[in-house]
């Protein structure tokens, strides 16, 4: 590293204004670099440089502009990027969004000091990933399996229980056959001290997880440090999985306060706004956060990321999840229709979709009918679905004997396959079983998806321990 | 040669003074560690660079030069089979050195130096010739399926002085020397370079009348691509565009396919470039890297070099063309490269077009599809070769309506129209037939008709069951499937059968990833006489409950699963089976049963 003896400072700003500050340039300051700002009363910030020029160079300052008097403030330039200080003493331990601690524990003594922008993962090097993590939750490892080194996003909506089924997760996944270090990085994004706390508390409860690093934003915190949250929470996460080879879910919640704050910021630089006031380069931003997952050749470890986000008014065009499906690996998509009808978790199975799903599934991995059965049954609850609405206009009566099994599979698949408890954990033998038995209610001949061979050994008709259970729910019902 | 100082830095964009004698796309280093830039504008002594690099830690002040070339491929032997970024530094060559992380900075050539490849000189060319730009020298077996054949460059023209013996040579070495006259001597060698936003120029070029055959039916059949041909697949997130694309860089039926992975996600590029090394050409058997090239430049990596990643694909497209190849370049996804354009175009302050995109978006987009085409190439022996371009679009929420694919639609022939809700439906590939078109129907018809007499009736009746179906189902969903007459019911079942037994296509089954021109065909002719026996057996008065009892419903839906060689036999086999079964319906022989 180059040590910068001359210190570069300024004692006064030009202007102040929506967490920039604009200054007069002094020699040698780089873009991208981190400057403290010290007010009057004592008090720092940190910002960064994202504009240099010859004569004005803008500081985008976290913790805002407020309070700042542009006479009488102190702006140091440090010469260098962005960096935080990681160790493994920090897990357990709860910092704000620019890696400070803030529970009251003494700081951390750092093992290294990282560019929170991380470097571009070498496309060459990347491992395509491919083990199955079993969340033990029938909609997600049946329909859309998640496996290690992905980013899978819940897109949820205001008041739907994404945060029960994040908590849900983290407690319950494993990678069958394997005993490796597993550890959580939670980054709130702008969210309420109560969902922030609940999210704490329920990790620390989670007995597969080593252990718990988070990093707090709350919505009273400065909106400007959001932007810094995330970076911060992957290059910790980064830290565990390249350095120390454990594997790590980064959990993100709520990346659209992340967007928002995107979207005030480049507001206060007067950019060409794109869609609906976003900035245009929104997307890129985005990706240098989410594309920050996956495995690495010759590396143990591995990233895993579950950002959630809220869809504005239960849109999914809107440009937050719209840009965030362009860049994820698919997206577990809520719906406030299934949570009306009191299931849990309420997820909406045919706008769901796990893109790295077919690497992580089947014989030696999950099990060999694995994606013959997810096939068949989105087909079938897809057509179910459909004649749901048909009969919802034309009446049940004038449906056919084959259309309304489709209807009893639909309503079948819904409250036993995909409804289950917050605690119970179902092993993928289980889903898969379950589904079969779902399936069952269906004249065999409609299974056209999947291989004979499969009927014959897993179809409930062909095997000796039929359970009579969904029978007898097909006669109630 | 221009040396200048940085006057400002806002991002990828750096403004630097003291340019004189710069030119506009000229290739400039940046700063003390020399990142890789170019110039984009020129005020007064003042340049405008896009820098293709992080700009993280550059100082007002720091030096700028100018190196007087503009941004260049190098083009030969070493080519194949490798993973460059949008500046054609080899990526894996540079994970193998610097570790897993692209670091900046880094100047790696893109043609290894040091490996030596086994030229066999041309026997057509002898010393005393006279050659021209693009006449072949020799040739050199890049790969097992990949024969390189070594060419004059562009703009070159003389008397064949000098040509080199058989036997093995580095790219640098000399292969041949070319008397421009004037007593002026060119060198030639197994690599030569060309500026990536200069077309490569060709003799004259040829309307596309031939289809590139992709192995998806619905291609193929409906919408078929030609060769030289210019395609758009736009979709929503989760439509399955890039799934599509692989499939099609897999399995056309091409000598050469490029991908170029512009903005897009990294694993995805870490799944092809696996996929490809495991997977085998159906024609040699030999792994599907061995004619594959691509570009990565993933949504994370620096935003200017989406576009220099899209040129510099096309630059190495239009090589492999001149040697009278049929090339396939994919761009996953174009929509990525127009926000980059947006991004330094806001930076440099420019009047902003619709939704925030700079006005030349258009002219720009044309540029990049105008290199696609069927030509004859320059220089001897003569050849035909072709450039065929499937650009991707990733329109925000699904809406066709936005300025990319608006502006993508003027200029190409063969729309491939992607629909989530067909993809939520799990209906894949999840093309719309209804919104996509072709201009290359009627022109690759001659074609297809010299094997399959029916193949452009057939195709039109399947279409025209389809928009059927449609109008139909808008009356379904007021008063039910069973208000409709028997007649229009069975054509229900038969726009059904030709959505999920013939257009549906499972780009991971080991069959039916692949599907032959003569499956296609044959599948498609079933159906129809599936459905002329049955509309004829209806209308003799059979009732409709018979007809959809005819056991070779279960056949057809399985028939996706035969085999490529058998499939003909299998036909054969079927329609017999449809032709018995309604004969039987007609003169009451199975009336009873």
């Amino acid at each position: 590293m180059v040590l910068n003896l001359s210190v570069k400072e300024v004692r006064r700003a030009l202007s102040a204004r929506g967490s920039l500050l604009l200054v007069k340039s002094v020699e040698g300051i780089r873009y991208g670099e981190v400057v403290e700002v010290t007010l009057p009363s004592g008090e720092s910030r940190v910002g960064q440089v994202i504009d240099v020029g010859k004569d004005v160079s803008v500081i985008q300052v976290f913790g805002g502009v407020s309070e700042v008097n542009v006479d009488s403030i102190k702006v140091r330039f440090k010469g260098e990027t962005l960096k935080i200080p990681v160790s493994l003493d920090m897990f357990g331990r709860i910092f704000d969004g620019l890696g400070n601690p803030i529970d009251g524990g003494p700081r951390i003594i750092p093992e290294d000091w990282l560019d929170v922008n991380g470097a571009p993962l070498n496309p060459a090097m990347r491992e395509p990933p491919s083990e199955f993590i079993e969340t033990g939750i029938s909609a997600i490892d049946a329909l859309f399996s998640i496996v290690r080194g992905q980013k899978l996003p819940i897109f949820s909506g205001a008041g739907l229980p994404h945060n029960r089924i994040a908590a849900q997760i983290v407690r319950q996944a494993t990678v069958r056959g394997k005993e490796e270090r597993f550890a959580v990085v939670f980054a709130a994004i702008g969210v309420t001290y109560e969902e922030a706390y609940f999210f704490i508390e329920s990790l620390k409860k989670a007995k597969n997880v080593e252990n718990v690093i988070s990093f707090i934003n709350t919505a009273s915190s400065p909106v400007i440090e959001r932007i810094a949250v995330p970076r911060v929470a992957l290059t910790t996460a980064e830290f565990l999985a390249w350095k120390h080879d454990i594997h790590v879910l980064v959990i993100m919640s709520d990346m659209t306060n992340y967007a928002e704050a995107l979207r005030e910021l480049s507001a206060a630089r007067e950019e060409v706004p794109g869609r609906r006031g976003y900035p245009g380069y929104m997307y890129t931003d985005l990706a240098t956060i989410y594309e920050r997952a996956g495995k690495v050749t010759g590396k143990k470890g591995s990233v895993t990321q579950m950002p959630i986000l809220t869809m504005p008014d239960d849109d999914i065009t809107h440009p937050i999840p719209d840009l965030t499906g362009y860049i994820t690996e698919g997206q577990i998509v809520l719906s406030r229709d299934m949570f009306r009808k009191g299931l849990y978790p309420p997820v909406d199975v045919l706008l769901s979709l796990s893109r790295l799903m077919k690497d992580g599934i089947g014989p030696g991995k999950t099990r060999e009918d694995h994606y013959q059965v997810f096939m068949q049954m989105i087909a079938a609850y897809t057509e179910g679905q459909y004649l749901r609405e048909l009969s919802a206009i034309i009446g049940a009566e004038s449906l056919s004997e084959r259309d309304r099994k489709y209807l009893n599979f639909a309503d079948l698949f819904e409250r036993r396959f995909i409804n289950q408890g917050e605690n119970e954990r179902r092993d993928i033998e289980t889903t898969l079983d379950l589904g079969w038995e779902v399936l069952s209610v269906l004249p065999e001949e409609e299974l056209k998806l999947i291989s004979v061979e499969n009927i014959r050994k897993y179809h409930p008709k062909y095997r000796s321990s039929v359970r009579a259970s969904v029978a007898a729910d097909t006669q109630a019902g | 040669m221009a040396r200048g100082k940085i006057l400002r830095v806002s991002g990828p964009l750096i403004v630097a003074e003291g340019m004189e004698g710069s030119m506009v796309y000229e290739v400039v280093l940046v700063g003390d560690e020399s990142l890789i830039g170019e110039v984009i504008g020129l005020q007064g002594d003042r340049a405008f660079i896009q820098v293709y690099e992080d700009t993280s830690g550059l100082r007002v002040g720091e030096p700028v030069e100018g190196t007087g070339s503009l941004l260049s491929a190098e083009l030969g032997p070493g080519i194949v089979g490798k993973v460059y970024d949008g500046l054609q530094r080899p990526l894996s060559v540079i994970g193998e050195i610097h570790g897993a992380f692209v670091s900046k900075g880094v100047k790696l050539p893109a043609l290894p130096r040091n490996v030596k490849w086994t030229f066999r000189k041309s026997l057509d060319v002898k010393v005393g010739d006279k050659v021209e730009g693009g006449s072949i020298l020799g040739y050199v077996q890049e790969t097992p399926i990949l024969l390189h054949k070594i060419m004059v460059p562009p703009g070159l023209s003389g008397v064949l002085k000098e040509l080199a013996p058989d036997g093995d040579y580095t790219v640098e070495e000399t292969i041949a020397v070319v008397d421009v006259g004037g007593g002026e001597e060119k060198e030639v060698r197994l690599m030569s370079k060309w500026p990536i936003r200069k077309p490569r120029p060709y003799k004259t070029r040829l309307e596309p009348v031939e289809p590139l055959i992709t192995g998806t039916r619905v291609l193929d059949m409906m919408f078929p691509v030609a060769k030289g041909g210019k395609a758009a697949v736009p979709g929503g997130f989760g439509s399955g565009k890039t799934v599509l694309l692989h499939t099609l860089t897999k399995w056309s039926r091409t000598q050469v396919n490029i991908f170029v992975g512009c903005g897009e996600r990294g694993n995805e590029m870490a799944d092809a470039l696996h996929s490809f090394r495991k997977l085998s050409d159906p024609e040699s058997g030999r792994p599907l890297s061995e004619k594959a090239i691509f570009i990565a430049n993933t949504s994370n990596m620096p935003v200017a070099a989406r576009e220099t990643s899209v040129f510099l694909g096309v630059t190495i497209g239009e090589y492999f063309r001149d040697m009278g190849y049929d090339v396939l370049m994919v761009a996953d996804s174009t929509s990525r490269w127009a926000e980059a354009m947006r991004e330094i175009s806001a930076r440099l302050e420019e009047m902003p077009g619709d939704e925030g995109f700079p006005a030349y978006l258009g002219s720009r987009l044309a540029e990049f599809y105008e290199r696609s085409g069927r030509v004859v190439t320059l220089g001897s022996p003569e050849r035909v070769g072709s450039l065929t371009i499937l650009g991707a679009v990733s329109p925000p929420g699904a809406d066709f309506s936005e300025p990319v694919t608006t502006n993508t639609l003027r200029y190409i022939g063969a729309l491939l129209a992607l629909d989530v809700s067909l993809a939520n439906r799990r209906h894949f590939p999840a093309i719309n037939w209804l919104l996509s078109y072709s201009q290359y129907v009627e022109t690759v018809a001659k074609w297809w008709e010299r094997d399959f007499r029916d193949w452009l009736k057939l195709r039109n009746e399947a279409l025209r069951i389809l928009q059927r179906e449609s109008e139909l189902m808008e009356l379904v969903r007021l008063v039910g499937p069973e208000a409709l007459p028997d007649p229009d019911k069975l054509l229900l079942d038969v726009a059904k059968m030709i959505r999920e037994d013939f257009l549906q296509q499972s780009a991971y089954h080991p069959i039916d990833a692949y599907s032959s021109p003569e499956k296609t065909v044959l599948m498609l002719d079933i159906i129809i006489r599936f459905y002329e026996e049955a509309a004829k057996t209806l209308n003799e008065g059979v009732p409709l409950s018979k007809i959809r009892e005819a056991p070779v419903i279960s056949r057809i839906a399985r028939m996706k699963e035969v085999r490529n060689e058998e499939f003909r036999k299998v036909h054969e086999d079927i329609v017999k089976e449809i032709s018995d079964y309604f004969r039987k319906l007609r003169t009451g022989e199975l009336s009873g049963s």
